[in-house]
């Protein structure tokens, strides 16, 4: 089929509603990108789950790294996408503002030339991420201990895929389907949602990053709810596999351990987290118990949106008192948010 | 005399040292070589001004350097008025510990770039601060504007066609590769844009805005314009002009060329009319050969259309371009 045929059933699709769900900020991001929800009939709803690593995130995660960056002789180091972000009472650029040390890097890798060449200053990375970017934390873990730097550490707050599927399905988000996270399954093979399929009767689709991929896939995954398949079909094939990558997978072992950790709006899901193991934990900032979600506007519906319970423009603070200028929530900071996205 | 020192900065016998052996001798002008107080020019006429800080790093890069770029981020504002830039004054703060070889370069560099600008470094200010090496410079600039030309933001009009004078966001990835150190060919775009604007001008195109393509990138410049206007920009992605290199380094980066920024590209934005007239003259300038129409000024279809940026995906969906938020990449100018 030509994708022009496959955009026109989407486009002209009449049947009963289909609500589906992409858990992945970079779908997130590419579906605003090439305009696909432009593409959709009124009766395919697209919905953004809790896959933006940011917007998940705790208020007591921010809170705590803008705590270590005011400590003295310590920097935290970031992505970009973190400094915005409000904490309970103020985001890590305003801490900056006021005296507080961040350093903002596009590679954790970077961190290791600043503390070689500072060996007076301690570095603490902010390690946010699924399981996506928790590699690399254990790429810079090896590197720290190979040059023998003391001045490293990470304050973790990683999370894995399955348990916020899990709880979605548990507590009443009404998904017909979901856009299965391209990048988590490169790493964790197609395989890793099959059992979710079968136990939660739902399907996924593996979709790609591509305009004509995120097409593909989301007619795909129309068409197993209208036949009603629930099973896991990978339209990613130029990278995901079946199985996992081992690599990845014998990293993970050497240096994380499985916990109940906190998402914002979901609260705290056991074993859906990853932290260092114990014979790690010297280079741990402080990682655990980082739970509580204060947020600065009591009003924000971050976590029923990260939910598909409403859509951003549900929210009263929307478009108004929260912009991506002035954001209340992480979703509207993140380019992967879905606020963020939904706003224009 | 390595490396710079506090002393230079006395206001004694060091920094008149330092005046002449680097500056002067570089700049070769003769109002700058009074070294009074105040630089005294001669023109008439309507006046354009404006100024411009720098602090990029690294000062060198593929393609340029900070003192092109000083000269460059100057000339291009002025321009971007229909001026004709002529005098540029320039302030420079050093950092004790900053390389006296490499300074050379930079002022040696800024001299080529005014002269291939056709404009005269006429006055110049010095300080030394404590601190690491750095060097930072601030420019400012002053163009006549010829009779009848009216170029500015709001002008744009129902109607007119967006050109844009080459490929976008070569600046920013070439900075970003080097503060990565990632190996590519991508080199900065840093260059005055007095030849193609003169071009314009000369031909008595009747331009209505013309915007230079920095920081923030063309999705920025273009919603501002837009915002500006209160009309509705439309674009199409399969149209915009991104060397492949730049593309694809994007891509693995995860950064979006619509928000990368430049030092020697602009838009223009222009009644249909003479839109391919003017693309042909933008054409044949000096570093304008890549220029093209990507898109149209249009009527709003509805109050929510008032002021914004529509970008036509490849697939036939529609994105609503805001401006870049956040910081995107720190000191690239």
């Amino acid at each position: 089929m030509e994708i022009s045929a496959l955009v026109d059933f989407l486009q002209n699709y009449d049947g009963p509603k289909i609500r589906l769900m992409e858990v992945c900020g970079s779908h997130t991001h590419a579906i605003a990108k090439h305009g696909i929800r432009d593409l959709l009939s009124a009766n395919i709803e697209l919905l953004s789950g809790p896959g933006c690593p940011v917007c998940v995130t705790p208020t007591a995660y921010i809170d705590k790294l803008i705590e270590i960056c005011l400590r003295e002789n310590t920097t935290v180091a970031t992505f970009g996408d973190l400094l915005r972000v409000p904490g309970s009472k103020e985001s890590l650029n305003e801490a900056k503002g006021r005296g507080g040390r961040v350093a903002m890097v596009y590679s954790p890798m970077d961190v290791l030339g600043l503390a070689k060449e500072n060996p007076d200053m301690n570095y603490v990375f902010a390690a946010v991420g699924f399981e996506t970017t928790a590699p690399v934390y254990t790429l810079l873990l090896d590197q720290v201990q190979a040059m023998g730097l003391e001045n490293v550490q990470v304050l973790t707050a990683l999370k894995t895929m399955p348990g916020a599927i899990s709880y979605l399905c548990e507590n009443g988000a009404q998904i017909d389907g979901f856009i299965a996270p391209g990048h988590v399954c490169a790493i964790t093979g197609a395989d890793y949602f099959a059992g979710l399929a079968e136990k939660y009767q739902i399907p996924f689709a593996v979709s790609g990053f591509g305009d004509r991929e995120l097409v593909i896939a989301i007619y795909g995954l129309a068409q197993m709810v209208i036949n009603k398949e629930h099973v896991v079909k990978n339209y990613y094939t130029s990278v995901v596999d079946s199985g996992q990558n081992d690599i990845v997978v014998s990293q993970f072992n050497k240096y994380y351990e499985k916990a109940d950790v906190a998402w914002r709006g979901m609260g705290i899901i056991p074993g859906s987290g990853l932290v260092l193991k114990d014979e790690f934990k010297k280079y741990d900032a402080g990682s655990i118990g980082l739970d509580q979600d204060n947020k600065r506007n009591k009003a924000c519906r971050c976590g029923e949106i990260l939910m598909g319970k409403c859509k951003p423009s549900d929210c009263p603070l929307f478009g108004k008192v929260c912009t991506p200028m002035h954001p209340e929530g992480a979703c509207m900071v993140s380019e992967e948010g879905s606020c963020f996205n939904a706003y224009r | 005399m390595d490396k710079i020192i506090m002393e230079h900065g006395s206001g004694g016998r060091a920094t008149g040292e330092l005046i002449r052996d680097i500056f002067e001798s570089q700049f070769n002008s003769d109002v700058l070589s009074e070294m009074e107080d105040a630089a005294v020019v001669p023109g008439s006429g309507t006046i354009a001004m404006t100024t411009d800080s720098f602090v990029v790093t690294p000062l060198e890069f593929p393609g340029g350097d900070i003192g092109r770029l000083c000269i460059c981020g100057t000339v291009n504002d002025l321009c971007m008025r229909g001026a004709v830039p002529k005098y540029i004054t320039c302030g420079f703060i050093l950092e004790e510990g900053a390389d006296v070889a490499l300074l050379r370069r930079l002022v040696k560099s800024m001299a080529e770039t005014a002269e291939e600008a056709g404009v005269k470094i006429v006055a110049g200010d010095t300080k030394v601060i404590e601190g690491n090496g750095g060097i930072y410079i601030n420019t400012a600039g002053v163009g006549f504007i010829p009779d009848g030309v009216d170029i500015k933001a709001k002008n744009a009009t129902v109607g007119d066609a967006i050109i844009v004078s080459g490929n976008v966001g070569d600046h920013h990835a070439t900075v970003l590769s080097q503060r990565m150190g990632i190996k590519n060919n991508i080199k900065s775009d840093n260059a005055p844009l007095q030849d193609m604007v003169g071009n314009l001008v000369k031909a008595k195109m009747p331009v209505h805005v013309l915007r230079d393509v920095t920081r923030g990138g063309l999705g920025t410049v273009l919603k501002e314009l837009a915002l500006s206007s209160n009309t509705c920009f439309e674009i199409e992605q399969d149209k915009l002009p991104v060397d492949p290199q730049v593309e694809s380094f994007c891509g693995l980066l995860g950064l979006d060329p619509l928000y990368m920024g430049n030092e020697g590209k602009m838009v223009a934005i222009v009644p249909e009319e003479c839109a391919n007239e003017c693309v042909d003259i933008i054409k044949s300038s000096k570093y304008g050969q890549d220029a093209c129409i990507i898109g149209y000024v249009n009527e709003p279809g509805d109050d929510s259309e008032k002021g914004s940026l529509i970008l036509k995906t490849r697939i036939g969906g529609r994105r609503f371009i805001d401006i870049l938020q956040g910081e995107g990449l720190p000191r690239i100018c």
